[in-house]
Protein backbone atom coordinates (compact mmCIF):
# COMPACT_ATOMS: atom_id res chain seq x y z
CA UNK A 1 0.00 0.00 0.00
CA UNK A 2 3.19 2.25 1.12
CA UNK A 3 4.66 1.89 -2.34
CA UNK A 4 1.56 2.20 -4.11
CA UNK A 5 0.68 5.87 -2.79
CA UNK A 6 4.35 6.74 -3.17
CA UNK A 7 4.08 5.61 -6.99
CA UNK A 8 1.13 7.36 -7.35
CA UNK A 9 2.34 10.51 -6.07
CA UNK A 10 5.64 10.54 -7.73
CA UNK A 11 3.93 9.50 -11.12
CA UNK A 12 1.26 12.41 -10.50
CA UNK A 13 4.62 14.67 -10.26
CA UNK A 14 6.15 13.61 -13.28
CA UNK A 15 2.55 13.43 -15.12
CA UNK A 16 1.96 16.94 -14.47
CA UNK A 17 5.59 18.16 -15.88
CA UNK A 18 4.06 15.38 -18.78
CA UNK A 19 0.93 17.75 -19.47
CA UNK A 20 2.57 20.95 -19.43
CA UNK A 21 4.65 19.47 -22.41
CA UNK A 22 1.82 17.99 -24.23
CA UNK A 23 0.64 21.22 -23.53
CA UNK A 24 2.77 23.03 -25.58
CA UNK A 25 2.38 20.87 -28.23
CA UNK A 26 -1.68 21.16 -28.68
CA UNK A 27 -1.23 24.98 -28.55
CA UNK A 28 0.79 24.49 -31.27
CA UNK A 29 -1.31 21.69 -33.12
CA UNK A 30 -4.12 23.79 -32.84
CA UNK A 31 -2.97 26.72 -34.52
CA UNK A 32 -1.10 25.62 -37.59
CA UNK A 33 -1.75 22.04 -37.00
CA UNK A 34 1.69 20.86 -37.02
CA UNK A 35 3.31 18.34 -34.49
CA UNK A 36 6.02 20.28 -33.17
CA UNK A 37 9.11 17.36 -33.36
CA UNK A 38 11.48 19.53 -32.33
CA UNK A 39 9.41 20.89 -29.05
CA UNK A 40 11.83 18.90 -27.12
CA UNK A 41 15.02 20.46 -28.45
CA UNK A 42 13.53 23.73 -28.33
CA UNK A 43 12.66 23.21 -24.50
CA UNK A 44 16.43 21.73 -23.69
CA UNK A 45 18.07 24.63 -25.35
CA UNK A 46 16.47 27.23 -23.49
CA UNK A 47 17.37 24.97 -20.17
CA UNK A 48 20.78 25.27 -21.46
CA UNK A 49 20.20 29.29 -21.28
CA UNK A 50 19.43 28.70 -17.57
CA UNK A 51 22.38 26.82 -16.69
CA UNK A 52 24.59 29.08 -18.37
CA UNK A 53 23.05 32.63 -16.65
CA UNK A 54 22.46 30.43 -13.41
CA UNK A 55 26.19 29.52 -13.52
CA UNK A 56 27.27 32.89 -14.19
CA UNK A 57 24.97 34.85 -11.42
CA UNK A 58 24.84 32.31 -8.76
CA UNK A 59 20.87 32.68 -8.73
CA UNK A 60 18.50 29.59 -10.11
CA UNK A 61 15.81 32.14 -10.47
CA UNK A 62 17.23 34.31 -13.10
CA UNK A 63 18.22 31.59 -14.97
CA UNK A 64 14.77 30.40 -14.86
CA UNK A 65 13.85 33.83 -16.10
CA UNK A 66 16.62 33.77 -18.55
CA UNK A 67 14.99 30.08 -19.89
CA UNK A 68 11.53 31.73 -20.53
CA UNK A 69 12.67 35.05 -22.50
CA UNK A 70 14.67 33.11 -24.77
CA UNK A 71 11.93 30.57 -25.43
CA UNK A 72 10.00 33.32 -26.40
CA UNK A 73 12.39 34.50 -28.78
CA UNK A 74 13.55 30.94 -29.99
CA UNK A 75 9.59 30.20 -30.86
CA UNK A 76 8.97 33.40 -32.50
CA UNK A 77 12.41 33.35 -34.62
CA UNK A 78 11.39 29.79 -35.41
CA UNK A 79 8.03 30.48 -36.56
CA UNK A 80 8.84 33.75 -38.81
CA UNK A 81 12.15 32.00 -40.60
CA UNK A 82 11.42 28.09 -40.46
CA UNK A 83 7.26 27.04 -39.81
CA UNK A 84 6.00 30.07 -41.76
CA UNK A 85 7.37 28.60 -45.05
CA UNK A 86 6.03 25.07 -44.09
CA UNK A 87 2.75 26.52 -43.50
CA UNK A 88 0.89 26.47 -46.81
CA UNK A 89 3.34 22.77 -47.73
CA UNK A 90 2.18 19.19 -47.62
CA UNK A 91 2.29 18.19 -43.72
CA UNK A 92 5.56 15.94 -44.14
CA UNK A 93 7.51 19.21 -45.09
CA UNK A 94 6.73 20.50 -41.80
CA UNK A 95 7.92 16.89 -40.36
CA UNK A 96 10.93 17.01 -41.72
CA UNK A 97 11.70 20.49 -40.97
CA UNK A 98 11.02 19.88 -38.17
CA UNK A 99 13.47 16.78 -37.44
CA UNK A 100 15.91 19.60 -39.06
CA UNK A 101 15.56 21.53 -36.77
CA UNK A 102 16.30 19.11 -33.64
CA UNK A 103 19.23 17.68 -35.34
CA UNK A 104 20.40 21.10 -35.49
CA UNK A 105 19.81 21.93 -32.29
CA UNK A 106 21.23 19.23 -30.61
CA UNK A 107 24.18 19.57 -32.95
CA UNK A 108 24.76 23.57 -31.95
CA UNK A 109 24.12 22.54 -28.18
CA UNK A 110 26.70 19.51 -28.13
CA UNK A 111 29.12 21.69 -29.85
CA UNK A 112 28.65 24.69 -27.32
CA UNK A 113 27.97 22.61 -24.39
CA UNK A 114 29.86 19.05 -25.00
CA UNK A 115 27.34 16.11 -25.05
CA UNK A 116 28.27 15.06 -21.50
CA UNK A 117 25.88 15.29 -18.70
CA UNK A 118 25.39 18.90 -16.99
CA UNK A 119 24.06 18.96 -13.68
CA UNK A 120 21.18 21.41 -13.55
CA UNK A 121 20.05 21.18 -9.68
CA UNK A 122 16.62 21.80 -8.58
CA UNK A 123 15.83 25.05 -6.28
CA UNK A 124 14.06 22.75 -3.45
CA UNK A 125 15.21 19.17 -1.61
CA UNK A 126 13.97 16.49 -3.90
CA UNK A 127 14.04 14.40 -0.68
CA UNK A 128 10.88 13.35 -0.05
CA UNK A 129 8.50 13.58 3.03
CA UNK A 130 7.32 11.58 5.17
CA UNK A 131 4.26 11.42 7.22
CA UNK A 132 3.55 8.45 9.74
CA UNK A 133 5.39 6.40 8.12
CA UNK A 134 4.57 6.95 4.28
CA UNK A 135 6.83 8.37 1.66
CA UNK A 136 4.95 11.66 0.18
CA UNK A 137 6.25 13.86 -2.02
CA UNK A 138 9.11 15.95 -2.02
CA UNK A 139 9.12 19.71 -1.54
CA UNK A 140 10.29 20.12 -5.09
CA UNK A 141 7.46 17.66 -5.96
CA UNK A 142 4.74 20.56 -4.75
CA UNK A 143 6.84 23.24 -6.28
CA UNK A 144 6.04 21.18 -9.33
CA UNK A 145 2.63 20.83 -8.96
CA UNK A 146 2.40 24.68 -8.01
CA UNK A 147 3.78 25.86 -11.21
CA UNK A 148 1.77 23.60 -13.58
CA UNK A 149 -1.63 24.69 -11.54
CA UNK A 150 -0.63 28.15 -12.09
CA UNK A 151 0.14 27.53 -15.68
CA UNK A 152 -3.36 26.17 -16.12
CA UNK A 153 -5.29 29.19 -14.47
CA UNK A 154 -3.32 31.21 -16.57
CA UNK A 155 -3.43 29.61 -19.72
CA UNK A 156 -7.31 29.21 -19.15
CA UNK A 157 -7.78 32.78 -18.42
CA UNK A 158 -5.79 34.11 -21.15
CA UNK A 159 -7.72 32.23 -23.57
CA UNK A 160 -10.96 32.88 -21.81
CA UNK A 161 -10.44 36.05 -20.76
CA UNK A 162 -8.58 38.24 -22.95
CA UNK A 163 -9.13 39.65 -26.73
CA UNK A 164 -5.73 38.34 -27.69
CA UNK A 165 -6.89 35.13 -26.13
CA UNK A 166 -10.24 34.79 -28.32
CA UNK A 167 -8.30 35.86 -31.46
CA UNK A 168 -5.92 33.23 -30.91
CA UNK A 169 -8.99 30.58 -30.66
CA UNK A 170 -10.68 32.03 -33.36
CA UNK A 171 -7.55 31.98 -35.63
CA UNK A 172 -6.75 28.43 -34.70
CA UNK A 173 -10.50 26.97 -35.53
CA UNK A 174 -11.08 29.76 -38.70
CA UNK A 175 -8.40 31.49 -39.85
CA UNK A 176 -10.40 32.74 -42.92
CA UNK A 177 -13.39 33.86 -41.38
CA UNK A 178 -11.00 35.60 -38.14
CA UNK A 179 -9.36 37.27 -41.11
CA UNK A 180 -12.48 38.84 -42.77
CA UNK A 181 -13.04 40.18 -38.94
CA UNK A 182 -9.71 42.05 -38.87
CA UNK A 183 -7.89 39.35 -36.82
CA UNK A 184 -3.95 38.95 -38.05
CA UNK A 185 -4.27 35.41 -38.18
CA UNK A 186 -0.05 35.18 -39.51
CA UNK A 187 0.68 37.24 -36.11
CA UNK A 188 -1.82 34.78 -33.87
CA UNK A 189 0.26 32.18 -34.87
CA UNK A 190 3.41 33.27 -34.00
CA UNK A 191 2.15 33.90 -30.64
CA UNK A 192 1.00 30.48 -30.87
CA UNK A 193 4.70 29.43 -30.91
CA UNK A 194 6.09 31.82 -28.65
CA UNK A 195 3.41 30.50 -25.73
CA UNK A 196 4.50 27.16 -26.60
CA UNK A 197 8.23 27.50 -26.72
CA UNK A 198 7.64 29.43 -23.36
CA UNK A 199 5.00 26.41 -21.77
CA UNK A 200 8.05 23.23 -23.29
CA UNK A 201 10.44 25.33 -21.91
CA UNK A 202 8.80 25.36 -18.28
CA UNK A 203 8.45 21.87 -18.48
CA UNK A 204 12.02 21.22 -19.24
CA UNK A 205 13.23 23.96 -16.60
CA UNK A 206 10.88 21.40 -14.11
CA UNK A 207 11.67 17.61 -15.24
CA UNK A 208 15.60 18.06 -16.14
CA UNK A 209 16.42 18.13 -12.11
CA UNK A 210 14.63 14.80 -11.76
CA UNK A 211 16.41 12.98 -14.80
CA UNK A 212 20.32 12.28 -14.92
CA UNK A 213 20.85 16.17 -15.97
CA UNK A 214 21.42 18.15 -18.89
CA UNK A 215 22.43 16.54 -22.21
CA UNK A 216 20.95 17.93 -25.87
CA UNK A 217 18.58 14.84 -26.08
CA UNK A 218 17.75 15.10 -22.54
CA UNK A 219 13.90 15.98 -23.46
CA UNK A 220 13.90 13.13 -25.85
CA UNK A 221 12.32 10.73 -23.61
CA UNK A 222 9.73 13.22 -22.30
CA UNK A 223 8.81 14.10 -26.05
CA UNK A 224 7.36 10.47 -26.41
CA UNK A 225 5.69 10.19 -23.15
CA UNK A 226 4.12 13.82 -23.68
CA UNK A 227 3.29 13.46 -27.22
CA UNK A 228 2.02 10.57 -26.24
CA UNK A 229 -0.23 12.35 -23.41
CA UNK A 230 -1.66 14.34 -26.14
CA UNK A 231 -2.60 12.12 -28.18
CA UNK A 232 -4.62 10.05 -25.38
CA UNK A 233 -6.34 13.51 -24.43
CA UNK A 234 -6.75 14.26 -28.21
CA UNK A 235 -4.46 16.73 -29.61
CA UNK A 236 -6.65 19.51 -29.96
CA UNK A 237 -7.58 19.90 -26.30
CA UNK A 238 -6.12 21.58 -23.78
CA UNK A 239 -7.95 19.49 -20.96
CA UNK A 240 -7.44 16.18 -22.76
CA UNK A 241 -3.43 17.26 -22.64
CA UNK A 242 -3.64 17.67 -18.80
CA UNK A 243 -5.66 14.56 -17.93
CA UNK A 244 -3.80 12.81 -20.71
CA UNK A 245 0.29 14.21 -18.88
CA UNK A 246 -1.83 12.71 -15.68
CA UNK A 247 -2.53 9.12 -16.97
CA UNK A 248 0.99 8.66 -18.71
CA UNK A 249 2.66 9.61 -15.67
CA UNK A 250 0.60 7.89 -12.87
CA UNK A 251 0.88 4.68 -15.90
CA UNK A 252 4.65 4.65 -15.93
CA UNK A 253 5.41 5.38 -12.41
CA UNK A 254 3.45 2.16 -12.21
CA UNK A 255 5.04 0.36 -14.94
CA UNK A 256 8.58 1.36 -13.30
CA UNK A 257 7.57 0.16 -10.02
CA UNK A 258 5.90 -3.21 -10.12
CA UNK A 259 7.13 -4.89 -13.88
CA UNK A 260 10.49 -2.92 -14.19
CA UNK A 261 12.08 0.31 -14.53
CA UNK A 262 14.02 0.04 -17.86
CA UNK A 263 10.18 -0.91 -19.21
CA UNK A 264 8.76 2.33 -19.22
CA UNK A 265 10.21 3.44 -22.69
CA UNK A 266 7.92 0.18 -24.12
CA UNK A 267 4.77 0.36 -22.38
CA UNK A 268 4.96 4.76 -23.45
CA UNK A 269 4.85 3.45 -27.14
CA UNK A 270 2.54 0.39 -26.22
CA UNK A 271 -0.23 2.93 -24.91
CA UNK A 272 0.55 5.09 -27.95
CA UNK A 273 -0.59 2.61 -30.58
CA UNK A 274 -3.65 1.36 -28.25
CA UNK A 275 -4.94 4.96 -28.20
CA UNK A 276 -4.07 5.07 -32.03
CA UNK A 277 -6.26 1.78 -32.60
CA UNK A 278 -9.05 2.05 -30.17
CA UNK A 279 -9.56 5.81 -30.37
CA UNK A 280 -7.27 7.84 -32.49
CA UNK A 281 -9.09 11.03 -32.09
CA UNK A 282 -8.16 10.66 -28.47
CA UNK A 283 -10.23 10.29 -24.81
CA UNK A 284 -11.80 14.12 -25.13
CA UNK A 285 -12.59 14.17 -28.74
CA UNK A 286 -15.57 15.51 -30.02
CA UNK A 287 -17.18 14.50 -32.52
CA UNK A 288 -16.17 16.63 -35.69
CA UNK A 289 -19.40 19.13 -36.58
CA UNK A 290 -19.91 18.55 -40.18
CA UNK A 291 -19.22 21.87 -42.15
CA UNK A 292 -21.88 22.40 -44.86
CA UNK B 1 -21.66 61.50 -54.77
CA UNK B 2 -19.45 58.60 -56.16
CA UNK B 3 -20.78 55.20 -55.57
CA UNK B 4 -19.78 53.67 -52.80
CA UNK B 5 -18.08 50.50 -54.37
CA UNK B 6 -16.88 50.55 -58.07
CA UNK B 7 -15.66 47.24 -59.73
CA UNK B 8 -14.24 48.03 -63.27
CA UNK B 9 -13.55 45.01 -65.46
CA UNK B 10 -12.35 42.75 -62.74
CA UNK B 11 -10.97 39.09 -64.19
CA UNK B 12 -10.23 36.90 -61.16
CA UNK B 13 -9.45 33.03 -61.38
CA UNK B 14 -7.78 29.88 -59.35
CA UNK B 15 -4.91 28.81 -61.25
CA UNK B 16 -4.67 29.39 -65.15
CA UNK B 17 -8.81 29.33 -65.83
CA UNK B 18 -10.50 32.25 -65.17
CA UNK B 19 -13.72 32.68 -63.05
CA UNK B 20 -14.59 35.94 -63.32
CA UNK B 21 -14.03 37.76 -66.88
CA UNK B 22 -14.05 41.70 -66.75
CA UNK B 23 -17.09 41.74 -64.54
CA UNK B 24 -17.62 45.98 -63.83
CA UNK B 25 -20.63 47.30 -61.59
CA UNK B 26 -21.66 50.00 -59.66
CA UNK B 27 -23.18 49.60 -55.98
CA UNK B 28 -24.50 53.52 -54.86
CA UNK B 29 -24.61 54.34 -51.32
CA UNK B 30 -27.59 53.03 -49.01
CA UNK B 31 -28.56 50.40 -52.32
CA UNK B 32 -29.18 46.95 -52.08
CA UNK B 33 -27.52 44.98 -55.05
CA UNK B 34 -28.32 41.37 -56.28
CA UNK B 35 -25.88 39.56 -57.43
CA UNK B 36 -27.73 36.23 -59.05
CA UNK B 37 -27.10 33.24 -60.80
CA UNK B 38 -26.77 29.55 -61.19
CA UNK B 39 -24.03 27.66 -59.20
CA UNK B 40 -20.92 28.08 -60.40
CA UNK B 41 -21.52 31.73 -62.22
CA UNK B 42 -18.84 33.04 -60.05
CA UNK B 43 -20.41 34.94 -57.23
CA UNK B 44 -18.73 33.58 -54.46
CA UNK B 45 -15.67 34.38 -56.16
CA UNK B 46 -16.63 37.88 -57.02
CA UNK B 47 -17.43 38.69 -53.07
CA UNK B 48 -14.13 36.87 -52.22
CA UNK B 49 -12.07 39.16 -54.63
CA UNK B 50 -13.88 41.95 -53.41
CA UNK B 51 -13.16 41.21 -50.09
CA UNK B 52 -9.50 40.69 -50.69
CA UNK B 53 -9.50 36.53 -50.26
CA UNK B 54 -8.73 36.25 -53.88
CA UNK B 55 -5.99 38.67 -56.00
CA UNK B 56 -7.60 39.52 -59.20
CA UNK B 57 -5.50 39.04 -62.06
CA UNK B 58 -6.84 42.28 -63.23
CA UNK B 59 -9.26 45.02 -62.93
CA UNK B 60 -9.38 47.24 -59.57
CA UNK B 61 -11.91 47.48 -56.81
CA UNK B 62 -12.84 51.23 -55.80
CA UNK B 63 -14.33 51.10 -52.36
CA UNK B 64 -15.69 54.23 -51.09
CA UNK B 65 -12.47 56.28 -53.08
CA UNK B 66 -10.04 53.63 -52.41
CA UNK B 67 -8.45 51.12 -54.65
CA UNK B 68 -8.37 47.89 -52.81
CA UNK B 69 -5.85 46.21 -54.38
CA UNK B 70 -2.87 46.17 -51.55
CA UNK B 71 -5.10 46.14 -48.77
CA UNK B 72 -4.69 43.72 -46.81
CA UNK B 73 -7.69 40.76 -46.03
CA UNK B 74 -7.38 41.85 -42.08
CA UNK B 75 -7.49 45.50 -43.31
CA UNK B 76 -10.85 45.69 -45.63
CA UNK B 77 -13.08 45.30 -42.65
CA UNK B 78 -11.67 48.67 -41.03
CA UNK B 79 -12.57 50.34 -44.12
CA UNK B 80 -16.23 49.49 -43.52
CA UNK B 81 -16.66 46.38 -45.56
CA UNK B 82 -17.93 43.23 -43.80
CA UNK B 83 -18.20 40.33 -45.89
CA UNK B 84 -20.28 37.49 -44.14
CA UNK B 85 -18.79 34.34 -46.39
CA UNK B 86 -21.03 31.12 -47.42
CA UNK B 87 -22.26 28.90 -45.04
CA UNK B 88 -22.45 31.75 -42.48
CA UNK B 89 -19.01 31.36 -40.91
CA UNK B 90 -20.09 31.13 -37.40
CA UNK B 91 -16.93 29.77 -35.71
CA UNK B 92 -18.61 26.50 -34.47
CA UNK B 93 -16.20 26.17 -31.35
CA UNK B 94 -16.89 29.58 -29.87
CA UNK B 95 -19.89 31.16 -28.01
CA UNK B 96 -22.55 33.05 -29.26
CA UNK B 97 -21.11 36.14 -27.16
CA UNK B 98 -17.60 35.41 -27.84
CA UNK B 99 -18.22 35.01 -31.78
CA UNK B 100 -20.18 38.77 -31.56
CA UNK B 101 -17.45 40.14 -29.37
CA UNK B 102 -14.91 38.80 -32.30
CA UNK B 103 -16.49 41.16 -34.95
CA UNK B 104 -15.44 43.91 -33.00
CA UNK B 105 -12.59 43.38 -31.49
CA UNK B 106 -10.38 45.47 -34.05
CA UNK B 107 -12.42 48.97 -33.36
CA UNK B 108 -10.57 51.57 -31.40
CA UNK B 109 -13.52 53.00 -30.03
CA UNK B 110 -14.76 49.69 -27.75
CA UNK B 111 -17.38 51.44 -25.66
CA UNK B 112 -19.11 51.58 -29.19
CA UNK B 113 -18.68 48.00 -30.60
CA UNK B 114 -19.92 47.05 -26.78
CA UNK B 115 -23.62 49.30 -27.96
CA UNK B 116 -23.30 47.68 -31.19
CA UNK B 117 -23.50 44.35 -29.76
CA UNK B 118 -25.77 45.25 -27.54
CA UNK B 119 -27.88 46.55 -30.46
CA UNK B 120 -27.93 42.74 -32.10
CA UNK B 121 -29.50 41.08 -29.47
CA UNK B 122 -32.09 43.69 -29.39
CA UNK B 123 -32.33 43.04 -33.34
CA UNK B 124 -31.68 39.43 -32.87
CA UNK B 125 -33.51 38.43 -29.70
CA UNK B 126 -32.77 34.41 -30.43
CA UNK B 127 -29.43 35.36 -30.24
CA UNK B 128 -30.04 37.28 -26.68
CA UNK B 129 -31.43 33.72 -25.40
CA UNK B 130 -28.65 31.71 -26.20
CA UNK B 131 -25.67 34.19 -25.51
CA UNK B 132 -23.91 31.26 -24.38
CA UNK B 133 -24.72 28.77 -26.79
CA UNK B 134 -21.60 27.42 -28.98
CA UNK B 135 -22.16 27.79 -32.42
CA UNK B 136 -22.52 24.58 -33.38
CA UNK B 137 -25.48 24.16 -31.01
CA UNK B 138 -27.42 26.88 -33.44
CA UNK B 139 -30.15 26.22 -35.81
CA UNK B 140 -29.51 27.42 -39.21
CA UNK B 141 -31.75 30.30 -38.66
CA UNK B 142 -29.98 31.13 -36.08
CA UNK B 143 -26.34 30.91 -37.56
CA UNK B 144 -27.17 33.35 -39.96
CA UNK B 145 -28.54 35.91 -37.57
CA UNK B 146 -25.46 35.17 -35.80
CA UNK B 147 -23.13 36.04 -38.63
CA UNK B 148 -25.67 38.84 -40.17
CA UNK B 149 -25.03 40.22 -36.50
CA UNK B 150 -21.26 39.82 -36.03
CA UNK B 151 -20.63 41.98 -39.75
CA UNK B 152 -22.87 44.47 -38.11
CA UNK B 153 -20.94 44.87 -35.08
CA UNK B 154 -18.30 46.37 -36.84
CA UNK B 155 -20.86 49.08 -38.30
CA UNK B 156 -19.62 48.50 -41.88
CA UNK B 157 -20.66 50.97 -44.88
CA UNK B 158 -20.88 47.77 -47.10
CA UNK B 159 -22.14 44.25 -46.55
CA UNK B 160 -21.23 41.90 -48.36
CA UNK B 161 -23.61 38.84 -48.04
CA UNK B 162 -23.02 35.46 -49.70
CA UNK B 163 -26.19 33.37 -50.15
CA UNK B 164 -28.02 34.10 -46.76
CA UNK B 165 -31.24 32.28 -47.69
CA UNK B 166 -29.12 28.81 -47.93
CA UNK B 167 -30.69 26.11 -46.41
CA UNK B 168 -33.24 28.22 -44.76
CA UNK B 169 -36.87 27.91 -44.18
CA UNK B 170 -38.79 30.59 -46.47
CA UNK B 171 -40.43 32.49 -43.45
CA UNK B 172 -37.12 33.16 -41.99
CA UNK B 173 -35.37 34.00 -45.03
CA UNK B 174 -38.48 36.38 -45.46
CA UNK B 175 -37.11 37.95 -42.44
CA UNK B 176 -33.74 38.08 -42.88
CA UNK B 177 -34.48 40.02 -46.23
CA UNK B 178 -36.99 42.41 -44.20
CA UNK B 179 -34.07 42.91 -41.98
CA UNK B 180 -31.61 44.35 -44.53
CA UNK B 181 -34.93 46.44 -45.92
CA UNK B 182 -35.02 47.90 -42.31
CA UNK B 183 -31.17 48.65 -42.03
CA UNK B 184 -30.96 50.46 -45.14
CA UNK B 185 -34.05 52.69 -44.14
CA UNK B 186 -32.03 53.14 -40.58
CA UNK B 187 -28.67 53.34 -40.81
CA UNK B 188 -28.26 53.70 -44.80
CA UNK B 189 -26.37 50.25 -45.00
CA UNK B 190 -25.64 49.41 -48.20
CA UNK B 191 -25.47 45.95 -49.38
CA UNK B 192 -24.42 43.45 -51.76
CA UNK B 193 -26.37 40.58 -52.20
CA UNK B 194 -25.28 37.21 -53.52
CA UNK B 195 -28.27 34.82 -53.76
CA UNK B 196 -29.81 32.05 -56.13
CA UNK B 197 -32.75 32.00 -54.21
CA UNK B 198 -34.30 35.15 -57.10
CA UNK B 199 -37.51 35.79 -55.78
CA UNK B 200 -36.49 37.04 -52.52
CA UNK B 201 -33.51 38.43 -53.20
CA UNK B 202 -35.29 41.09 -55.86
CA UNK B 203 -38.18 41.31 -53.11
CA UNK B 204 -35.23 43.83 -51.48
CA UNK B 205 -32.93 44.72 -54.74
CA UNK B 206 -33.18 48.22 -56.05
CA UNK B 207 -30.69 46.90 -59.00
CA UNK B 208 -29.69 43.03 -60.02
CA UNK B 209 -27.06 41.89 -61.81
CA UNK B 210 -27.25 38.39 -63.78
CA UNK B 211 -23.67 36.63 -63.80
CA UNK B 212 -23.36 33.77 -66.46
CA UNK B 213 -20.44 31.30 -66.75
CA UNK B 214 -18.03 34.32 -65.18
CA UNK B 215 -19.41 37.47 -67.14
CA UNK B 216 -22.02 39.91 -66.25
CA UNK B 217 -24.85 38.78 -68.49
CA UNK B 218 -26.96 41.35 -67.68
CA UNK B 219 -27.71 44.40 -65.05
CA UNK B 220 -30.94 46.25 -64.58
CA UNK B 221 -33.11 47.55 -62.05
CA UNK B 222 -34.75 44.90 -59.45
CA UNK B 223 -38.24 46.39 -60.46
CA UNK B 224 -37.43 45.16 -64.54
CA UNK B 225 -36.11 42.22 -63.68
CA UNK B 226 -39.20 41.17 -61.77
CA UNK B 227 -41.74 42.25 -63.75
CA UNK B 228 -40.90 41.88 -67.04
CA UNK B 229 -41.27 38.16 -67.65
CA UNK B 230 -39.46 37.99 -71.10
CA UNK B 231 -36.21 39.46 -69.61
CA UNK B 232 -36.74 37.55 -66.50
CA UNK B 233 -37.61 34.03 -68.24
CA UNK B 234 -34.40 35.03 -70.66
CA UNK B 235 -31.81 35.61 -68.07
CA UNK B 236 -32.69 33.91 -64.76
CA UNK B 237 -35.23 30.96 -66.02
CA UNK B 238 -38.19 30.97 -64.76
Amino acid sequence: MDRFVFLTLDGLSKGAVYAAFALALVLIWRGTRVVNFAQGAMSVATVYVAYSVSDATGSYWLGFAAALVSAALLGAVIELVVARRVHDAPPLNAIVVAIGLVLLLQAVLGMIYTNEYLAFPAPFSETALTAGGLTLLSPYDLFVFAVVAGLLVLLTLLFTRTPVGLRMRASAFAPEVSRLLGVDVALMRTLGWVLAAMVGSLAGLLVIPTELGLHPTAMDDIFVAAFTAAVVGGLDSPAGAVVGGLVVGVLLSYVGGYVRSDATPLAVLALLVVVLLVRPGGLFAVPQARRV
Amino acid sequence: MAPLLEVEALSCGYGPIGVLRDVTLTVERSSIVAVLGANGAGKTTLLRTLSGLLRPTSGRVVFDGTDLRGVAVEQVVRRGLAHVPEGRGVVAELTVEENLRLGGLWRRDQQDAKKALAEVYELFEPLARRRRSVGHQLSGGERQMLALGRALVARPSLLLLDEPSLGLAPRVTAQIMALLAQLREQTGLTVLLVEQNVRSALSVADHGVVLSVGEVAMSAPAARLRDDDDLRHAYLGF
